[in-house]
């Protein structure tokens, strides 16, 4: 592949992705409201879409604000880092046969590590803030991440082993006969519950808890820092989809009368959807429970998955 | 964790079932009759103003928001020689529908009030007042009030005092 090519890919995936990044505003925001017997943003274009171009507008225009009482360099990088590291784990995703940034040969564990790197966006920007709520909402992202960092990684094991490779294309091309999530639907789910956590979403908000913490670790950002939070947040939900679908259910792999990409494209936005259903439905839990819940049920769970997928992938080779 | 995957498929279903919103430019809500919308003077049947100056509306607004000044016609009969309602500051309560002794004052189903300029809120009586008896269709404060019903007269009644002068000084 030629350097042309490939910055190409790259600019192209910059750009595609954060449109899907902004388009999710409308998207959640009109799928919570059919949800709830309304309609949501309707007026502004067809259909409302331009209701993203408003709020991209509205929040450019805000007060780029920062506390006489923050740690300011430290209160101005916290927002980068999660985009950064999201937008950094997108690199290894196979959106379609060639169309890959870096087809990185350690792929699984390069996601592992950015999103992991994440969480110091919520420990940064709270502690950064200055204040008793963002504090908490840290301290809460911190723990958030003891609970699901453990189980996130070992329940992607039994695709590995099945597959023999990191490489997230050997992966998807390991699932030409059967998806993953037939023969790993215990790692499927404990991932779903997992990535839900990694992205702070409801019902794993627990971070930013609108209820009880205002708004949790970004109470004190303000325009375009707080739109970045919440565009790293859109990009997480479209990054733990798109490992869903590569991990789980196939990538590209489809009937051949839609081109691969749009098999991709479909599938994520399946998952995207199933965000956003989740956010309607489900209630947050204490912290507290999630992090018992997620080393006393999730994580034996996993090791036992880890367990009989090694002795079966065994047995199997003979 | 099975009634999570019920609770999820129930909202789910709720994608398909009529929304509650209404549209509001292009579809009105229906309005009742007595709702307490923006206020209007009303006339009695004879065509004549109802209000009589008696200052009652004013004094029952919760956010003073009306301001009149009474005066008499040739036969003695009180008019408001201005009636001004700020509608900036009406909060739409009814107190002065409710306190109004002649029926002149009446709340009406309208609310679309918007308007750039905040002073174009404040109406004065000859937008307030409105060729109609409003809720009340034939009633004439004076048809009815301080008439004789034919029985007894003043300061007849058992136990009641004779009525005092109010012209004299004297006790």
């Amino acid at each position: 592949m030629s350097t042309t090519q490939q910055i190409w890919i790259v600019i192209g995936v910059l750009f595609v992705l954060l449109n899907i990044a902004a388009g999710l505003i409308w998207v959640e925001r009109r799928l919570l409201a059919l949800w709830q017997d309304r309609l949501g943003p309707n007026r502004a274009g067809p259909l409302g879409i331009l209701i993203v171009l408003a709020d991209t507008l509205k929040l450019f225009f805000k007060e780029d604000w920062i506390p006489p009482f923050a740690d300011k360099w430290i209160f101005i990088t916290a927002p980068a880092i999660v985009v950064g590291s999201v937008l950094l784990s997108f690199v290894i995703i196979p959106f379609a046969p060639g169309i890959v940034v870096a087809d990185l040969n350690i792929g699984i564990i390069f996601f592992l590590a950015m999103s992991s790197l994440g969480v110091y966006s919520i420990v940064l920007g709270g502690w950064a803030s200055n204040n008793k709520y963002a504090l908490l909402g840290a301290l809460r992202g911190a723990s958030q991440m003891i609970a699901y960092e453990v189980f996130m990684g070992l329940s992607l094991m039994g695709v590995v082993m099945l597959t023999g490779s990191f490489n997230l294309g050997d992966i998807v091309m390991a699932q030409k006969h059967l998806w993953f999530v037939v023969t790993q639907p215990v790692g499927f789910i404990i991932f779903l519950i997992a990535g839900v956590a990694e992205t702070h979403r409801l019902p794993f908000d627990i971070p930013e808890a609108e209820s009880e913490l205002i708004a949790g670790y970004h109470a004190e950002y303000s325009g375009m820092k707080f739109g970045m939070f919440f565009i790293g947040e859109y990009l997480g939900i479209t990054l733990i989809s798109a490992m869903i679908v590569t991990l789980f259910f196939g990538g590209w792999l489809g009937p051949a009368f839609l081109p691969p990409l749009l098999w991709f494209v479909i599938k994520l936005f399946f998952f995207i959807g199933l965000f956003i259903l989740l956010r309607a439905s489900l209630p947050r839990p204490r912290y507290d429970q999630l992090v018992s819940y997620g080393w006393k049920i999730l994580l034996p769970l996993v090791l036992a998955n880890v367990l009989i997928t090694g002795a079966i992938a065994l047995w199997l080779r003979g | 964790m099975l009634s999570h995957l019920r609770t999820m498929w129930l909202v789910f279903i709720h994608l398909f079932r009529k929304k509650e919103t209404i549209e509001y430019p292009e579809e009105k809500v229906a309005l009742h009759p007595r709702y307490r919308g923006r206020i209007v003077l009303t006339k009695d049947p004879d065509g004549g103003e109802r209000c009589v100056g008696c200052y009652l509306c004013a004094v029952a607004c919760p956010v003073d928001c009306i301001a009149l000044q009474a005066t008499e016609d040739e036969n003695g009969r009180r008019y408001p020689d201005f009636f001004r309602i700020n509608f900036s500051r009406c909060i739409f309560c009814g107190f002065c529908e409710d306190a109004c002794p002649t029926y002149a004052i009446q709340l009406i189903p309208d609310f679309e009030m918007g308007e750039y300029n905040r002073q174009n809120l404040v109406f004065e009586k000859e937008d307030l007042l409105i060729n109609s008896q409003g809720k009340y269709p034939g009633y004439n404060f004076y048809q009815v009030a301080g008439l004789e019903a034919g029985v007894k007269k003043k300061g007849e009644g058992v136990n009641e005092e004779t009525p005092v002068d109010v012209h004299s000084l004297l006790p």
